[in-house]
């Protein structure tokens, strides 16, 4: 059983748990206040005989001390909140060094093309699909598709190094979500979207869709696998010397 | 309007002191409020879609009959002119003159509802549709010939239908409104000088339903 | 001078002589519409629960045969085993069925109907005719919403929310009559709406009695006036967002059709402008309701009612520009984002002073713990909670981990269970009296308060906890996921708990149902409350008042200085009273 949030395998996973964590204890602090003085004055308070309640309308120095030192927290959390949501999904968030990688998602599976030696993802379009032969769409004609990597539900990453997912759906709206990474990003069919993220520990985890897109929703899964730099040259190696690959999930 | 009517407008019994707009009218303009959030909906929408457009949106007046559309907007003016005699009639004390100009009223709105359907069903016939262009027909051809930008066809089917198919609708009930007002009040002389509420409220409708015309005409015929 | 004889003289004492079905079927009766209004919502109330106890089997035990569940079809559970277009529908129509047809209803349909006119001074509602119209347009609403899930295909499965292309594309889906049928319901539902908010709106504004100035007005009228108001604005952007819906199935449109044009997010960005509003009018008539019922609870005055007037409003505002919230990661421009965060922030503040002047209230007063003051508190209690919890949502870059999973459904259920619920417990129970001239029961009450605090907290808490391990939401299967693997016990817990919540809510509705018949009978004023519907006989006659009574302070005069007992009715006359600048009847 878990008791916390997953464990940490991304470099953003560390500054959005320490921000989960701190809104944690400012409504904490929050929530005993209030639930602590409801019970001491239900109990303080309770009718007795004799008794007479005080007469008041209220103060207006309470009013101004309890608007104010939640307005300033507020105000406090989202300018320190904004400087990381810049940072990860900003217009100019993607780091210039990321690996890319497409990521293309249909009812109900995910479709990852790796980029190969050449290092640049080729030309896709939604009237080149085809469900068995060419999943993802992906142009013959230009030339950076010829060695791309079409996979099924595998997505492979090197550690320390940014990758960027070109999102794109076939279909409905799919969201590819991570939660080790901590990130999730809406596949809005129409829009071409990017997330980028830098994992750290190798490992395997998992990818599932966070978005209801249909009856087969449940199970959108993917495995991701996150090699050291070395492993990953390996698997990207031994992928291209085949043919353009199936996968297995 | 008059001490009168305001005094015959008010609840019968002492409030405390409110708008000082009787409730039929009060109701009115509440209502036409929840209006403009609708119709707002529905044209920003197509400001949305057609900003975002994959591409050029079709010029104006190749797909769309402005000459027929501007006489129709005038129609639709005329009658919202109409209407601000009937009710000028009545709150001078003209139920006949009233019942005349509340008469021509319903026929410009009449006569606006069935030349949009007019227009509707020339448009269909074209190749015209909700969904965009029917394969095969008239407009279909324009589009082959690059007349007609055929990537944002679809899109503006659907706004305007939608946009003018619902404004057509709401001068229909607008329509139908003042026919039931005008047999089972005005034609009986049940509206008198002091008590005209009806006209007063149906105007306020009728002229709201002219105005977001106005606006329509311009943005979907005329840009 | 005695209440009773007060009454006597000036309730309405014309002989009532109109037929049954002008009196309790299609009647303009604002008392008997609430009423209708009462049996209709919690009717749907209890259809939620039914598909929620559904939702929860399969969640806590999934793929197993679940007991009764072979009464349902094949196409939707074979051999009693939930399939997962079937585990959609059931979270679609248990969203869809609890927003609008149960809380919307039982918070403004009932209470907006029963109170307005009562609390204000009036003989009823301006319109009385469309209010009935208002009533039956929501019932035909209903049956098209309950037929929707009776066609062949099923009912509409997109989630509550109906994001497109998945809700517009039956073939992608495998909703089609239902999916067409949840648009029009909802488009009926709208008319049903803006027909009430027209009535509550002008009635407040031109109808109060004499002496009921706008800041003598209870909170609870207050909060259904900006309730109503919101209603007005938002309701009608999800008609046209639905209509277009229909259409995109119907007639072809590409309003959501990327490869036409068409943009998804744009369905996204008309029901969140709906949307939003829309969450705060499932809330604010529950927080006027909770002012009333704690402020008598107290014997006290509120704390600060203009500061609550003033939130209220806040709220309602700053309601209209934090939509794009649910968007966060939506692939919405990111600069939005910045924007949203900052008023989804902001908007925090006026929940906490609402919180905080309801504590002030509870302070040093002489707090006696009727059911309706224990729901109450229960309220602030638990939606302190849930807007805590929605602290973390506003944070983008933290709402980046939580966004879809039960960490949202943990915050939906505090705000609308947790607050609203409890508020409409506590409601249900406060003016039970004034409704049908009886009690509830006092004790059974106060059990199946317990007991849903209980059960309610084991249910919904957990849900948080399983949010941030990650857990997304609508999903059929959790197991599917290896790191969902270690929290499905957590799961299994929360069904059990959320069993024992419903079946506790038996005691309710025997209560209400029992009570209604049998209860002890009410006097003119039980809780000794100052509002006018308790100047009034209970059950209330048609028509109020023959003339509206007088007003001469505000509704929270409670152990007041210089008076013996420790209420002051809104329209007792002191010595020392002046009588209002009388606007005569007839003279607007």
């Amino acid at each position: 059983m878990n008791w916390w949030l997953p464990p940490q395998a991304s470099t953003f996973a560390p500054s959005i748990d320490l921000g989960f964590l701190v809104i944690l204890i400012i409504t904490g602090i929050t929530f005993v206040l209030v639930e602590v003085g409801l019970i001491v004055f239900v109990i303080r308070y309770r009718q007795r005989p004799g008794q007479k309640a005080h007469y008041t309308h209220g103060s207006t120095p309470a009013e101004v001390i309890w608007t104010a030192i939640p307005a300033v927290t507020m105000v406090i959390l989202g300018i320190v909140s904004n400087g990381l949501w810049v940072k990860i999904k900003g217009r100019n968030s993607v780091p210039a060094n990321a690996y890319t990688i497409g990521v293309h998602a249909k009812q109900f599976e995910w479709w990852i093309t790796y980029p190969g030696p050449d290092g640049k993802l080729g030309r896709t379009s939604t009237s080149l699909i085809q469900k068995t032969t060419n999943p993802t769409g992906l142009d013959p004609d230009d030339p950076a598709s010829k060695d791309d990597i079409v996979v099924r539900n595998q997505l492979h990453v090197p550690a320390g190094r940014p990758v960027v997912v070109y999102l794109s759906s076939e279909d409905v709206i799919h969201s590819f979500y991570v939660p080790q990474f901590r990130v999730r990003q809406d596949v809005v069919p129409g829009l071409e979207i990017k997330a980028w993220f830098e994992a750290t520990v190798p490992g395997q985890y998992e990818l599932g869709c966070s978005m209801l897109c249909g009856m087969g929703h449940y199970k959108m899964r993917a495995q991701v696998f996150v090699h050291t730099q070395a492993d990953f040259d390996a698997w990207v190696a031994q992928r291209a010397s085949q043919a353009k690959g199936e996968g297995t999930s | 309007m008059s001490q009168a009517m305001a005094d015959a407008m008010s609840p019968p019994f002492p409030a405390e002191r409110g708008l000082d707009v009787y409730n039929k009218k009060l109701g009115m303009w509440i209502f036409l409020a929840s209006e403009v959030m609708f119709f707002g909906a529905l044209i920003g929408s197509y400001v949305i879609l057609r900003f975002g457009a994959p591409g050029e949106w079709a010029r104006p007046g190749v797909v769309l009959n402005i000459k027929i559309t501007a006489f129709n907007t005038f129609l639709l003016i005329c009658s919202s002119v109409s209407m601000v005699k009937a009710y000028a009639s009545i709150a001078d004390g003209d139920p006949k003159k009233m019942k005349f100009w509340l008469l021509m009223t319903i026929l410009g709105g009449a006569c606006f509802v069935g030349i949009q359907v007019f227009e509707y069903i020339h448009l269909v016939e074209r190749g015209f549709l909700p969904s965009g262009v029917r394969e095969g027909s008239e407009l279909a051809e324009l589009v082959t010939a690059g007349t007609l930008p055929g990537a944002t066809m679809g899109l503006y089917g659907s706004t305007f239908f939608t946009m003018t198919g619902f404004h057509g609708f709401h001068v229909t009930c607008g329509v139908l409104s003042m026919l039931y007002l005008y047999l089972t009040k005005a034609l009986p002389g049940k509206f008198t000088t002091t008590d005209y509420a009806g006209i007063e409220v149906v105007g306020l409708y009728w002229h709201f339903v002219d105005l977001v015309w106005i606006i329509l005409f311009t943005i979907v015929y005329l840009v | 001078m005695s209440t009773v004889a007060a009454a006597a003289h000036t309730a309405h004492a014309h002989h009532d002589d109109r037929s049954f079905i002008r009196k309790y079927i299609f009647s303009t009766d604002h008392k008997i519409i609430g009423i209708q209004f009462l049996f209709l919502s919690l009717f749907f109330l209890l259809v939620g629960g039914i598909l929620a106890m559904q939702i929860r089997w399969q969640l806590g035990f999934p793929g197993k045969p679940m007991p009764g569940g072979t009464l349902l079809p094949e196409t939707m559970a074979p051999g009693g085993v939930i399939l997962p277009e079937y585990y959609i529908q059931l979270v679609t129509m248990h969203g869809t069925f609890m927003v609008f047809f149960a809380i919307m209803l039982l918070l403004v349909g009932v209470y907006a109907n029963f109170l307005i006119p009562l609390k204000i001074g009036a003989h009823d509602m301006a319109f009385p005719r469309i209010n009935m119209a208002s009533f039956w347009s929501a019932v035909a609403s209903g049956i098209v919403m309950l037929a929707s899930m009776y066609v062949p295909d099923g009912a509409a499965r997109a989630g509550w929310t109906m994001y497109v292309p998945l809700s517009a594309r039956e073939d992608l889906s495998g909703a089609a009559l239902g999916q067409q049928l949840w648009s029009v319901s909802i488009i009926l539902f709208g008319l049903s709406s803006v027909l009430g908010s027209l009535n509550y709106i002008t009635t407040v504004i031109n109808n109060r009695a004499p002496g009921m100035t706008w800041f003598r007005m209870p909170l609870s009228i207050w909060a259904l006036f900006i309730t109503a108001i919101l209603g007005l604005l938002a309701v009608p952007v999800l008609a046209g967002a639905a209509i277009m819906l229909l259409f995109e199935q119907v007639l072809g449109t590409h309003f959501f059709d990327p490869a036409s044009g068409g943009q998804a997010l744009l369905w996204q960005h008309l029901f969140w402008f709906f949307g939003h509003p829309e969450v705060y009018i499932l809330i604010l008539p529950a927080m006027g309701m909770v002012s009333d019922m704690i402020a008598n609870g107290s014997r006290k005055p509120i704390f600060g009612y203009h500061s609550m007037v003033f939130a209220i409003c806040g709220i309602a505002f700053l309601g209209w520009i934090v939509w794009g919230h649910h968007m966060f990661v939506s692939g919405m421009n990111p600069t939005l984002g910045s924007s949203f965060m900052v008023s989804t922030l902001l908007i925090a503040v006026p929940s906490a002073i609402k919180v905080f002047n309801w504590m002030g209230t509870m302070w040093r007063g002489n707090l006696r713990f009727h059911v309706p003051m224990l729901n109450a508190i229960g309220f602030v209690a638990m939606f302190t909670i849930g807007g805590l919890s929605g602290i973390f949502m506003a944070a983008t870059p933290v709402d980046m981990f939580i966004h879809d999973t039960y960490f949202i459904v943990a915050h939906i259920h505090y705000v609308l269970f947790g607050g609203s619920l409890f508020a409409i417990f506590g409601a249900i129970a406060y003016w039970f009296p004034k409704m049908f001239g009886r009690m509830m029961s006092e004790r059974w009450g106060k059990v199946h308060f317990w007991l849903t605090m209980v059960f309610y907290n084991c249910t919904f808490f957990p849900m948080h906890i399983i949010g941030m391990a990650g857990h997304m939401r609508r999903l059929y299967d959790p197991t599917i996921y290896d790191f969902l693997k270690p929290v499905q016990p957590m799961n299994e817990f929360i069904s059990w708990s959320a069993f024992a919540l419903f079946a506790s809510q038996a005691i309710f509705f025997v209560n209400f149902w029992w009570s209604m018949f049998k209860g002890e009978k009410a006097p003119l004023n039980p809780w000794e409350d100052n509002g006018l519907e308790w100047t009034l006989p209970s059950p209330a006659p048609h028509g109020n008042w023959e003339t509206p009574p007088t007003v001469y302070r505000g509704p929270y005069e409670f152990s007041a200085p210089g008076v013996s007992e420790d209420y002051l009715p809104q329209t007792k006359k002191l010595p020392t009273d002046r009588e209002p600048a009388l606007t005569p009847a007839g003279g607007h």
